[in-house]
């Protein structure tokens, strides 16, 4: 009688655990339909193709074309990973290759402290850092006049807070090489250096990939840093000096007043869709890639 | 001889690089912290945690901060017992229920990977939706709502890391006693209780600092909420609001905000790194 219910109460925790599991998962696709939902009314309005290639931007008019919005993205993205690339591969490299234990002692509690700032206190390093450096030192070179609040400004402090994410991803790969190559290679009279380039790197480049595209993903997603020192100006940025308006931070900034317009709400919950779209067909690619790297090394 | 030196010489120059790049790291470290701290401490004073913003505080009067402050414990104490609630029954029906190589599990870890890569901008807009179809105003509700989807992929996948290489022997031990899975649980628990610690920790960080998601769904307030359909302040959205006001006081509030939250933050932090160091010592 004792083993009976002993074992209905693990079939019946068993039940409720594969519920909670199953509904976790669901949760993506339910973000994905309601998504959708919200913002059917825009796209039965006009076209996928204007909506995300017309520069028009007129919610009084209901005209709503994405493009300075998705080119302002693009470019505060890229230009991040620009800058935190480098910086993470040299790093990680340098803190698995060569570095030793009371190095890493130093630089992962630093790494530590990047990745635990919150988005906000990052931007109030770039309004009081990054802006008016831009702004008086590194603009007047180029330029007439300048605020600050530019792509370079956002990029800046957006690849500042890739930089934690990319680094420890990149050590976790390159801890994955074996050892052996490594002694093989330096055996044959290779330098440490040509070890790790000609060895690690080119064994890892599918992981390197992977994580630098989950990282893309991370950065088309920031909302709040990027929102203070963007700049905020609707057009299309021509160079990293130009003020920008990227998805994210189009969304903050307009949610009051969202529902007050028809179709502007609609128009808002499509850009947060195309954020969501992007970002699970990023994370599926690089989640998979690293998944089977994982599985090989074991 | 010619090739030896410049093997020597590229070797050389990669270092340098690295040291560079290393240096930047703790530049931006640097800088950083002692932005928030230089402007922070300078603003900082005992009114400021303690009082409620009084009548005037936009233009510059007298006030502190405790209306975000609570109105942040208040979100992040809540979510992340929610958070706690879901995701460590999830994380066991991963690892214990499932086999190694289940397809569910595979599932499972990809749809919680994507979660914790889905921007909080979106889970805000989400949420946003969701309140309006029930009904809700931005309230504490919502707030707890939206940061508590937040951080339950966090929650799974950091606890899911530490339970993974749970020895499979121990397992057996227990299920050759006789023990059912259900009650195999509490040996498990007690062996990756650091790891829930840790996981709780990082959960606690990124709830806190969130600003993207309550904006939608808890609002902002002067007082402090009495019940859950009241809209909430918090830390974050304390700093943002405040700091583009063209007046000197208000920003100094902002400043100060960021302290809090900054040293909070670093708190935690600390904390996590000496779990982990502490108890994957003298691990079975």
């Amino acid at each position: 009688m004792r083993n009976k219910t002993r074992i209905v109460k693990d079939k019946l925790a068993q039940g409720i655990m594969l519920t909670i599991t199953v509904l976790a998962i669901l949760l993506v696709a339910v973000i994905a339909v309601g998504l959708y939902l919200k913002s059917k009314p825009v796209l039965e309005e006009s076209s996928l193709w204007t909506l995300l290639f017309s520069s028009e931007w007129r919610p009084m008019k209901g005209a709503f074309g994405f493009l300075p919005f998705i080119m302002g993205t693009v470019w505060v993205t890229l230009l991040s990973i620009l800058i935190a690339l480098p910086i993470s591969l040299l790093t990680a490299i340098y803190l698995t290759e060569y570095a030793q234990p009371m190095v890493r002692k130093f630089v992962f509690p630093a790494l530590d402290i990047l990745a635990a700032l919150p988005s906000v206190i990052y931007g109030v390093w770039g309004v009081l850092v990054i802006v008016p450096f831009i702004s008086r030192h590194l603009a007047p070179h180029f330029v007439d006049f300048s605020t600050g609040y530019t792509v370079l400004a956002a990029g800046i402090v957006l690849g500042v807070m890739v930089i934690p994410l990319l680094v420890s991803l990149f050590i976790e790969i390159f801890s994955a090489v074996p050892t052996d190559l490594r002694e093989a290679s330096l055996a044959l009279g290779a330098t440490r250096w040509q070890t790790a380039k000609k060895v690690v790197l080119r064994k890892t480049v599918s992981g390197i990939i992977a994580s630098t595209v989950l990282a893309v993903s991370r950065a088309l997603g920031e909302t709040i840093a990027v929102l203070m020192v963007c700049g905020c100006v609707i057009g299309i940025p021509k160079g990293v000096l130009d003020a920008c308006y990227p998805i994210p931070a189009l969304i903050a900034n307009n949610y009051g007043e969202m529902l007050s317009m028809p179709f502007y709400e609609s128009a808002l919950m499509f850009a947060a869709l195309i954020l969501f779209v992007i970002v699970l067909l990023f994370n599926l690619f690089s989640r998979i890639i690293l998944y089977r790297l994982e599985k090989s090394e074991m | 001889m010619n090739v030896a030196r410049s093997k020597k010489w590229k070797e050389i120059i990669a270092k340098l690089l690295m040291w560079m790049a290393m240096l930047i790291v703790f530049g931006f470290v640097f800088s950083v912290i002692w932005t928030i701290f230089s402007k922070g401490c300078r603003v900082m004073s005992w009114d400021m945690i303690t009082k409620l913003p009084g009548g005037g505080f936009y233009i510059g009067k007298e006030g502190g901060l405790l209306n975000a402050i609570v109105g942040s414990l208040y979100i992040v104490g809540a979510s992340t017992v929610l958070g706690l609630i879901i995701s460590i029954p999830v994380v066991f029906f991963m690892n214990i229920y499932l086999k190694k190589d289940s397809k569910l599990a595979y599932v499972a870890r990809l749809a919680f990977d994507v979660l914790f890569g889905v921007p909080s901008i979106v889970y805000g807009a989400f949420g946003f939706t969701v309140m309006i179809f029930f009904g809700l105003r931005t309230s504490l509700l919502g707030g707890i709502i939206v940061i508590t989807l937040l951080i339950i992929p966090i929650f799974i996948r950091t606890m899911d890391e530490a339970t993974r290489n749970f020895p499979r022997d121990i397992l057996e031990a227990s299920f050759a006693l006789g023990a059912t899975r259900w009650e195999t649980l509490k040996v498990v628990l007690r062996q990756i209780a650091p790891g829930i610690a840790t996981a709780t920790l990082l959960s606690i960080g990124r709830a806190i600092g969130d600003a993207a998601s309550v904006m939608f769904t808890a609002g902002y307030t002067d007082s402090i909420p009495t019940s859950l359909s009241q809209p909430a302040a918090t830390l974050p959205l304390a700093v943002f609001f405040q700091l583009s006001s063209p007046i000197a006081e208000v920003v100094d509030r902002a400043y100060a905000a960021a302290l809090i939250l900054t040293v909070i933050v670093l708190l935690l932090s600390i904390t996590g790194r000496f779990i982990t160091n502490k108890f994957s010592k003298n691990k079975v």
